[in-house]
């Protein structure tokens, strides 16, 4: 924590980061108060003042206004005349929801089945090892766009759990599958070796009695000991999870319209590239700061926590 | 971009013991290695078809005859079309009749009926294209910028090269994509907007309508290469043996391109030979898409906007077999060039 709290630049971007958060979280007082308009209100025959002049929010040649620095449209407004900035915090709010959400069943996934494998050996790791291979020999973002237009199309239903089409839990649930098996081989093999260490022995002899002895074992003595890594991974797989979700969205297999990402606010910038960069610069710039922020962040925490990584002997 | 960890994608990484008869045995160890690896390949393409077949199957609006018969049709139509490709026949025979298809090359699309096998191989110039010169791109420059910083660790070169590393990894590979193809194709000028030259044709033109592809696929992985080698250097100058070489009087720069770099390329070379693979299923499909070069991965992208099992399945194969390949190729590399690996 010490070492964490001396390195100024992590700081500052973890700082950054929490901002981001934040100015995201305010998306609706910003939209109600500021903009006076809703992510979806389409003003595409409105006019706005810029400079004393009234302009055409949307060109009748269909070139959307840019930034005009003001109150509406601070950052410009997209094809269909809704406010980018507008759309920009709520595409955020959607980003990060997912990538949390993302982290958080990468994470679940990662412990318990790493944890069983390195503990349990045997069958239960052969085929746990099997499944961890399968999903990290099935290309990422083939695995992650298969699914999400699998998903987007028609839902899913599990009896007791339904996911609509549209739901921001699919690319959230596609993105925590496709990333899981990353945090759960190091684990697993960190688990294969702590289990041989005397500590846990002297549990065993202590007698905590199988089946439950294992699970005790597992929570009690092996968890504690791998929450240095789990804590090294989580930025690292938010970081990923927003990017991943960002080119599923800009593939289309992930956020679904009218439900603004920032992957699919450059995609629909892009396909207006010559007359409206800003369409593609605001969520681009915002979505390469945001993963930045969490990214030096990440370095920073690791550095801390491994002692090792900092200067070693120099020739 | 979305590519998952590289740095940790490490697959069942060689491991390192010391074995007495190793080199007498070596022969027969890959050999036995290979035959391994080949049916682990069996049998992780068995599984992945599986899987993406029931990922399209699961998909509850998405009975593939009624798509293909379009809105209008009728219901005679539609039973047509079920019949005829098997759609109504149990899931396991579907999915035999599909794999049967792909191993004798006569794969059809269900929305296009095209053969799939022909339209990926007719792909595959521009995808080549662009893993193999993004792959030397970053292994150069990620190189170059490693070592640099770990030879002016700590100091300001360190630091800029570190963020300009962490810049690139945080960058998104079709936001990077579009800003270039805006400034340097469209402002500018400088270069072609996007499309595909082949290199029979033109070699110049085909230079001309990579060079922004491949810079824009390699950024992330040199970001990602200067910051493994990095530590790597790092952590090889701390051992031993480079301390010995530099008291036996070697000269610096020696020590660290004989001694140290020989050995910190190691873990680079495992890590190039399995994002190459990746290179093909991840960031190419969205560097495709941006630049519009037409390759495999645009292929890909475009058939599962469409639900389009067949070229999804097979593209999907190739991939899978690749990383498999590919990683099997990394790991006899590996042991051929360090005595100190046994294959196991």
């Amino acid at each position: 924590m010490r070492q964490l709290a001396r390195n100024r630049v992590a700081l500052a971007f973890g700082a950054l980061f929490v901002a981001i958060v934040v100015l995201c979280l305010l998306a609706p007082v910003y939209a109600k108060d500021i903009a006076h308009t809703t992510p979806d209100a389409n003003h595409i025959t409105e006019t706005v003042d810029v400079g004393g002049k009234r302009v055409d929010v949307v060109s009748p040649t269909g070139v959307p206004i840019g930034p005009t620095w003001k109150g509406r449209f601070l950052l410009g407004a997209d094809a269909n005349g809704r406010d980018v900035a507008v759309r920009l915090l709520y595409g955020g709010r959607n980003s990060l929801e997912i990538a949390a959400i993302a982290t958080l069943i990468t994470m679940m996934l990662a412990i318990v089945l790493g944890t069983l494998a390195g503990y349990m050996r045997g069958l239960t790791d052969g085929l746990l090892s099997r499944l961890f291979d399968l999903v990290w020999a099935y290309p990422a973002v083939l695995l992650g766009v298969a699914l999400g237009v699998a998903l987007a199309v028609g839902g899913i239903d599990l009896g007791v759990f339904t996911l609509h089409s549209g739901s921001l839990l699919i690319p959230a649930f596609v993105i925590g599958i496709v990333f899981f098996p990353y945090v759960a081989k190091p684990l697993r093999a960190q688990v294969l070796s702590l289990r041989e260490r005397e500590f846990v022995d002297a549990a065993r002899v202590m007698g905590y009695p199988p089946p439950f002895g294992a699970i005790r074992i597992m929570l009690g003595e092996i968890l504690p000991n791998l929450a240095s890594t789990i804590v090294v991974f989580v930025p690292l797989i938010v970081a990923n999870a927003i990017l991943l979700e960002a080119g599923l969205s800009y593939l289309g297999a992930g956020v679904q319209d009218p439900s603004p990402s920032w992957g699919t606010m450059i995609a629909d910038g892009i396909r207006l590239i010559p007359g409206a960069i800003h369409l593609v610069l605001v969520p681009g710039i915002m979505l390469a700061l945001t993963v930045l922020s969490v990214n030096v962040f990440a370095d920073g925490v690791r550095d801390a926590l491994d002692p090792k990584a900092s200067l070693r002997g120099r020739v | 971009m979305a590519r998952p960890l590289p740095a940790l994608a490490g697959g069942p990484a060689p491991r390192a013991e010391p074995v007495s008869d190793a080199r007498t045995r070596r022969s027969s160890w890959i050999v036995w290695f290979l035959l391994r690896r080949a049916a682990s390949l069996v049998a992780v393409l068995f599984a992945i078809t599986v899987l993406t077949f029931l990922i399209f199957q699961a998909i509850p609006d998405g009975d593939p005859a009624l798509r293909m018969a379009g809105r209008l049709a009728s219901p005679q139509q539609v039973r047509d079309i079920r019949e005829q490709w098997g759609f109504d026949k149990p899931i396991y025979v579907q999915y035999a009749k599909t794999m049967e298809k792909v191993l004798d090359g006569s794969v059809i699309s269900y929305t296009q009926q095209i053969n799939v096998e022909q339209e990926i191989v007719r792909d595959l110039p521009p995808t080549i294209s662009l893993a193999l010169g993004a792959g030397v791109i970053w292994l150069v420059f990620g190189v170059l910028f490693g070592l640099l910083s770990a030879v002016y660790a700590g100091r300001f070169l360190d630091r800029l090269l570190s963020v300009i590393a962490l810049g690139g990894i945080s960058m998104p590979v079709f936001f990077l994509g579009a800003i270039m193809l805006y400034w340097l194709g469209y402002e500018w000028g400088l270069l072609p907007l996007g499309g595909y030259v082949g290199l029979t044709v033109n070699p110049w033109e085909w230079l001309t309508h990579m060079l922004m592809p491949w810079v824009a696929l390699s950024v992330v992985s040199i970001g990602v290469y200067s910051r493994v080698l990095r530590a790597n250097v790092l952590d090889t100058m701390g051992e031993d043996f480079v301390r010995t070489a530099r008291a036996k009087g070697l000269s610096r720069r020696r020590v660290l391109i004989r001694h140290v770099l020989r050995n910190s390329l190691m873990g680079i070379v495992t890590l190039w030979g399995l994002d190459f693979a990746w290179v093909i299923g991840g960031g190419a499909i969205l560097v495709e898409s941006v630049f519009n070069l037409g390759g495999v991965g645009q292929y890909a992208a475009q058939s599962i906007g469409r639900l389009d099992v067949p070229p999804v399945m097979v593209i999907t194969m190739l991939v899978a077999c690749a990383v498999v390949v590919l990683s099997a190729v990394v790991d006899v590399v590996y042991a051929l060039l360090d005595p100190r690996v046994r294959l196991s």
